[in-house]
């Protein structure tokens, strides 16, 4: 991690005088008391008795708004602390063991098209059954739905690396002899990070929108409220108040500035540092959080000693050393054999249950609804992913065609798309109500709202990374117009822009759940597709039906990646990229 | 050494002194429904304290694969590897390898990544730094401690690999082709001093096994020499070298000794004589068996015959001479060469080529002409070709899938290989115009002819 020149020994009187604590310093020790003194009195609250949680009062006093915040983002942090453990060790579990991964990778697979929000049905239940009447039920069951939207991609691009880790320092390591604990933290880990971080940024902007969501929702006679921006806004749309709505979007603002410049940028300007490159790119500047960390005396002496304790550890001759690669192919076979039937009796089994579950309470009247409303909301999302392309397309284009307003933009950009759209979606029930709008067409892009960021933000990346020879090639020979747009830049920056929408589709799919169904105070719009069958369904307390829809919905999706994403995706890498 | 003696399992004909013993090894990759991929058969190495040995061979000839087998990295399909008398199993610890491609860890400093080997020792710090340090000090690094790789120009990654591997002293230095990422100069930069530092005894290693395939190179720093044949990979020649360090590359008797392994090399790997498998120069044995194809395009081949045909080489070159005047490794010139010998436009003897008369009448020949001669030429000998024609030309629609061919070819070789070759079949096809490729659609196919 940190450089290991570092000693302990070498840290005379001298020394410390000169590294005497400078503002900056008091500054940060004052956020980290203060932050301290938040955990402790939140963890009093978490282990309060839930008394009566409908009746929790959210109070839509402004003032109250910084606590709800910090409540808020603390969900967040929790839920990305369990993403981690599940990335370390479901991820590496299915990379290391080869008959795991046979069964891992396809659940993760799975569990990633897997609607969300549809979680909330058995994990509000499960997680306050499993502590009655304590507020920490309900707490645990908002962070496992946060921890949903994280989790997954995390440990995909973790497992990912796993299994794409340079042959070479794979052999620099067994020749050394490194154990396995020693190669997991010297070549594995630091390997994986860049992927792993941008991943785990990238899931954070997921996240926010699932707190919002989730800190305020019933399921059929459980229904929860936790203090947070979520049920601040949630609050405000019941009292009709939009002054309230537009506070909670200023707040979340200032949490999203705050998360973005402490802890994004710094991480990712960090993790360059792993990149698997030998060359030496062009050298960003480090953003000033990351800056002050490493210029600081106290804070960098700190970091430096957090960083040789991890290094020490990551040392620790824990593990296997390594050995040939053995051939005992027969015993091999037979093992696979074994565990495959195993799998398949587990299967059936699951299989069985499902089906006879579902029998005894689903008609096949209702799948053929749900199939229609699926249709509905695929239109809906292929609609809006026309929609927002038409728009950002050509907007992203001319941003990155210019580099100066690329690197203008693509910050603005990325912290759109970690802004949690539904905080707006009260400011477009209000409109929707107040010209009596239908509901059917103009809650429809609400479910863009927060993804079409992808979009932009991919083809301004694709813009900025076309070689500028073609670009004058194409100029010199003057192709113009529509020429250009087919023939020069929309085939180079295609690769980039799949990439972008794949994302937004996704996430639009997921965000169906929570845009199909809006209310503001007791004014309640519904448009028809099956994001409004699974919300409904989750209020009314029927899990069957949530289930059938989470499944249709994670079937739909698979089926538009399957048959739409992936072939486009790949006769882009094929034919439109650049070798 | 009693302890040795009487343990039951050493092998009783342990050569005495010897650091390292491959016996009978040989590698092979298990296919589904044929025949094995052999890389290596029936491979013996021995190697002693105080001596630099080369493999030197083609790519493909197995030979990176011998140093792994060496190393312990690689367990070899049968044969056994013996180290100080003992058979290893998993890597061996007195090994160090150095890479080609340097395989530095880009997130850790010059002294880190020296350090690495000590840490999975267990070595403390303190001492470790000491090593590190004196490593880095002797491989002419110092300064350079706390960058990073990415920081550094290719020969400064390549003296941090040398040092990795130095810094745990160790009894064997493997080195996998380390000169060949490196430009000219910095590479000859390199190995002076590598030798500088073995002749005055200053390296803490008591054997070198450096693979190459710069003939040049191998004669000029090693002390034995063992010459690879390839398909499979096989020690067709081992060569002592008599000449005392620092060597002289224009002394007129290492000229000779360079000329002579061209000469080895060029002829073929004879086959070993307990099993006469076929004729020797480009013999009709290739019928049978489809012989991968480098991936060469067709005008630098027509390039090297034009360069043959003109003076001062008049139709004849000398394969070493050639090589240096058109900055080529043998690892260049010999496949091309080898592909036009199987075409019958040029043949190769004893380190020479020489147009063939129909290599002449392509040379001289319009550019209608040159692909006449071609086609006819790919046809008659490469079986491939013939097939692909053949099937074109029955079908109605005058298209072939391409699978079939590339199945075909998997049959006799790596996935790889079977890919490179038909990709070169489908340039050479295209440039003698004999038949077209749909790459989206995977399939051969014939031009409408009605020009």
């Amino acid at each position: 991690m940190v450089s290991v020149r570092f000693n302990l020994m070498r840290l005379p009187a001298t020394d410390s005088i000169s590294s005497r604590p400078n503002l900056f310093d008091f500054a940060a020790l004052l956020c980290m008391l203060g932050l301290a003194v938040a955990v402790g009195s939140i963890a009093r609250h978490t282990l309060a008795p839930l008394g009566a949680p409908d009746a929790a009062v959210i109070h839509l006093d402004p003032a109250y708004l910084p606590g709800y915040a910090v409540r808020t983002t603390l969900r967040m942090f929790a839920a990305l602390l369990a993403s981690l453990l599940f990335t370390f060790t479901y991820a590496v579990w299915a990379a290391k063991s080869r008959r795991a991964g046979l069964l891992l990778v396809p659940v993760l697979d799975i569990l990633q098209s897997i609607p969300i929000l549809g979680f909330l049905t058995f994990t509000v239940v499960f997680f306050m059954s499993l502590f009655p009447g304590r507020v920490l039920g309900a707490e645990l069951a908002v962070i496992f739905t946060i921890f949903t939207s994280q989790a997954w991609n995390m440990a995909f691009s973790m497992y990912q690396s796993l299994k794409t880790v340079p042959p070479d320092l794979e052999e620099v390591s067994r020749g050394f002899g490194l154990s396995s604990w020693q190669r997991f933290w010297r070549l594995e880990v630091p390997y994986a990070m860049p992927g792993l971080v941008w991943n785990t940024m990238m899931s954070m902007s997921g996240g926010w929108f699932m707190v919002v969501f989730s800190e305020t929702v019933s399921v059929g006679n459980t229904s929860v409220v936790l203090p947070g921006i979520g049920s601040y806004i949630g609050a405000a749309v019941e009292a009709r108040n939009i002054g309230a709505v537009g506070e909670a979007i200023l707040a979340m603002l200032a949490v999203i500035l705050l998360y973005d410049q402490l802890l994004f940028r710094p991480l990712v300007a960090w993790s360059a540092r792993f990149r698997f490159e030998t060359t030496q790119g062009a050298v960003a500047s480090d953003p000033w959080m990351l800056a002050l960390l490493r210029r600081t005396r106290l804070l960098n002496r700190a970091s430096r000693l957090f960083g040789d304790m991890l290094t020490s550890v990551g040392g620790l001759p824990l593990g296997k050393r390594p050995t040939a690669p053995r051939r005992d192919l027969m015993p091999r076979r037979v093992g696979d054999g074994l565990w495959l039937g195993l799998l398949l009796v587990v299967v059936a089994v699951a299989g069985y249950e499902v089906v006879a579950y579902v029998r005894a309470s689903l008609s096949w009247h209702e799948v053929a609804r749900v199939l229609l409303l699926g249709i509905y909301t695929l239109i809906r999302v292929v609609a809006m992913i026309l929609l927002a392309s038409l728009v950002w397309v050509p907007a992203g284009v001319w941003l990155g065609l210019r580099p100066v307003w690329a690197r203008r933009a693509q910050p603005v950009v990325q912290f759109m798309a970690a802004f949690p759209a539904n905080l707006f979606y009260p400011v477009f029930v209000v409109a929707i109500v107040h010209w009596h709008l239908s509901s059917n067409i103009w809650l429809t892009p609400l479910m863009i709202l927060g993804t079409q960021w992808y979009i932009l933000f991919n083809v301004i990346a694709g813009a900025a990374a076309f070689p500028g020879d073609m670009l004058e090639a194409a100029r010199n020979f003057q192709i113009r117009g529509w020429r250009w747009w087919i023939r020069v830049i929309l085939p180079g920056i295609f690769p980039y822009y799949v990439t972008g929408a794949l994302t937004a589709s996704g996430g639009a799919w997921n965000a169906a759940i929570a845009a199909e169904v809006a209310s503001w105070g007791k004014t309640t719009l519904v448009a028809d597709g099956l994001g409004s069958y699974i919300a409904q369904a989750t209020t009314a307390g029927q899990p069957a039906r949530v289930a059938l829809g989470m499944v249709a919905m994670a079937g739909f999706v698979i089926c538009f990646n399957r048959l739409v994403w992936r072939p486009l995706y790949e006769f882009a890498s094929r034919r439109l990229t650049f070798a | 050494m009693d302890a040795r003696l009487s343990d039951p399992l050493a092998t009783p004909a342990a050569v005495p002194g010897a650091l390292v013993e491959v016996r009978r090894c040989r590698q092979a990759y298990h296919k589904e429904s044929n025949a094995d991929l052999v890389v290596l058969d029936d491979v013996d190495l021995t190697l002693r304290a105080g001596e630099i040995v080369g493999l030197l061979g083609r790519s493909g000839s197995g030979k990176s694969t011998l140093l792994r087998i060496v190393s312990g990295l690689l367990r070899p399909t049968s044969g056994e590897v013996l180290w100080e008398g003992q058979p290893i199993r998993g890597p061996a610890p007195g090994v160090a390898m150095v890479f080609q491609s340097f395989a530095l860890f880009p997130w850790l400093t010059v002294q880190a990544n020296v350090e690495l080997g000590l840490e999975a020792k267990g070595v403390a710090r303190a001492e470790r730094e000491k090593r590190a340090e004196e490593a880095i000090d002797l491989i002419g690094l110092g300064g350079y401690e706390n960058a990073y790789p990415k920081e550094l120009s290719g020969g400064m990654r390549q003296r941090v690999g040398l040092a990795r591997a130095l810094v745990v002293h160790p009894d064997l230095l493997l080195m996998d082709e380390p000169f060949s990422a490196l430009d000219v100069l910095t590479a000859e930069n390199l190995r002076t001093d590598l030798i500088e530092l073995w002749s005055e005894g200053r390296l803490p290693v008591k054997a070198v096994l450096i693979v190459t395939h710069n003939i040049e190179e191998s004669v000029l720093m090693c002390d034995r020499i063992l010459v690879f044949s390839s398909n499979p990979g096989r020690v067709a020649h081992e060569l002592a070298v008599p000449f005392p360090h620092p060597r002289n590359r224009h002394d007129p008797a290492f000229r000779a000794f360079v000329d002579r392994i061209y000469g080895l090399m060029t002829r073929r790997a004879e086959p070993p004589p307990a099993a006469p498998t076929g004729g020797a120069l480009g013999s009709p044995v290739a019928a049978s068996a489809p012989q991968p194809l480098p991936d060469l395009p067709m005008n630098l081949m027509a390039g090297l015959m034009e360069t043959l045909a003109q003076q001062p080489y008049g139709g004849r070159a000398d394969l070493p001479l050639l090589a240096q005047a058109l900055q080529l490794e043998l690892d260049e010139l010999l496949p091309l060469g080898e592909s036009l010998q199987m075409l019958r436009l040029a043949e190769l003897e004893e380190g020479d080529i020489r147009l063939t008369g129909e290599g002449l009448r392509f040379v001289q020949g319009d550019l209608d002409e040159r692909k006449r001669i071609l086609g006819e030429s790919l046809i008659r000998h490469l079986p491939l070709v013939a097939a692909i024609r053949q099937v074109l030309d029955e079908r109605w629609n005058h298209r072939a899938r391409a699978e079939r061919f590339r199945d075909e070819l998997e049959d006799h070789m790596s996935p790889e290989y079977a890919r490179q070759t038909l990709q070169t079949v489908i340039s050479w096809g295209r440039y003698a115009e004999l038949f077209d490729f749909d790459e989206e659609a995977d399939q051969f196919l014939l031009e409408d002819e009605d020009d």
